[in-house]
């Protein structure tokens, strides 16, 4: 049995679907942040497949990973950065419990 | 090759749903290390050695500590293994559902254009890939790289101000 492409499009949907079904229905902002992560790392597996198997001569889909994958990494580090500050300031992190900006 | 892609795809799928189910977030966090490992042997059964590195290395080395830091450190004494609770469950599967299936028949109806095998390619070696990382012409990624750079030094300077006490 030869490995095709759609054979890593399967594993990368399902990813994608646990991160939508974890952001909708998890509370804890950083839970929500862990699903985010499992969404934005099966686009970069379809990325890199994509460019290996459609496109074998470029390398466009490996280096956009590759800056994804350090645009993540910033954006999960102030993500951080801010909840750990909102909890200093209000003792709590869940979503719905979080309208001090309200109006 | 055959054996170790189902092992690896099987890890993704059964890791990622444990990450998103998990009752308690330190878990949640440890599924989402697995399933991290699991897609760097993905990029390694592409031969790109370095973006696998780079998967570890950011993702594994760094994201998830960041995100046990932060577990820890927003958790009350005692209470690190809090329980989730979810909310909405009903909307969620069904949002995921109606993703899959959209997409599912996307994949199903290109079927005959997805089904090719892996081409063989000449290795991409470390040298090439620098010289590409740092070149300005046709191919080069020297701006996004720079761009990459402004942004982390943005992103420093914006967590050290919103972390910082006052």
């Amino acid at each position: 049995m030869e490995i095709k492409l759609l054979y890593y499009l399967i594993p990368s949907l399902i990813m994608f679907c646990c991160g939508v079904y974890g952001f909708l229905t998890r509370k804890n902002m950083i839970a929500i942040l862990i699903s985010l992560e499992l969404m934005l790392n099966s686009i970069d597996i379809n990325f890199v497949v994509f460019n290996r198997y459609l496109y074998p001569d470029g390398h466009e889909g490996m280096f956009f990973s590759l800056f994804a994958i350090a645009i993540a990494a910033a954006e999960t580090a102030l993500a951080i950065a801010i909840i750990i500050n909102l909890y200093r300031a209000t003792k709590n992190i869940d979503v719905r419990d979080t309208n001090k900006l309200k109006g | 090759m055959e054996i170790l892609f189902v092992v690896v795809a099987l890890a993704i799928i059964i890791f990622s749903v444990l990450t998103v189910t998990a009752r308690r977030i330190l878990r949640s966090a440890t599924y989402l290390l697995f399933t991290l490992f699991a897609t760097a042997i993905v990029y390694f059964m592409m031969d790109y050695e370095f973006l696998g590195a780079v998967q570890i290395a950011v993702y594994a080395g760094g994201i998830v500590v960041l995100f046990v830091f932060s577990i820890l450190l927003t958790s009350r004494p005692g209470e690190a293994g809090e329980r989730l609770e979810s909310r909405r469950r009903g909307l969620g599967i069904l949002t995921a559902v109606a993703v899959a299936t959209v997409f599912g028949w996307v994949l199903v109806s290109r079927c005959s254009q997805l089904l090719v095998p892996q081409p063989e390619t000449g290795l991409y070696t470390m040298q090439q890939l620098g010289a590409d990382m740092l070149s300005t012409s046709r191919g080069g990624y020297m701006l996004p790289f720079e761009a990459v750079s402004v942004l982390l030094l943005a992103c420093i300077i914006g967590g050290v101000v919103v972390a910082r006490r006052r």
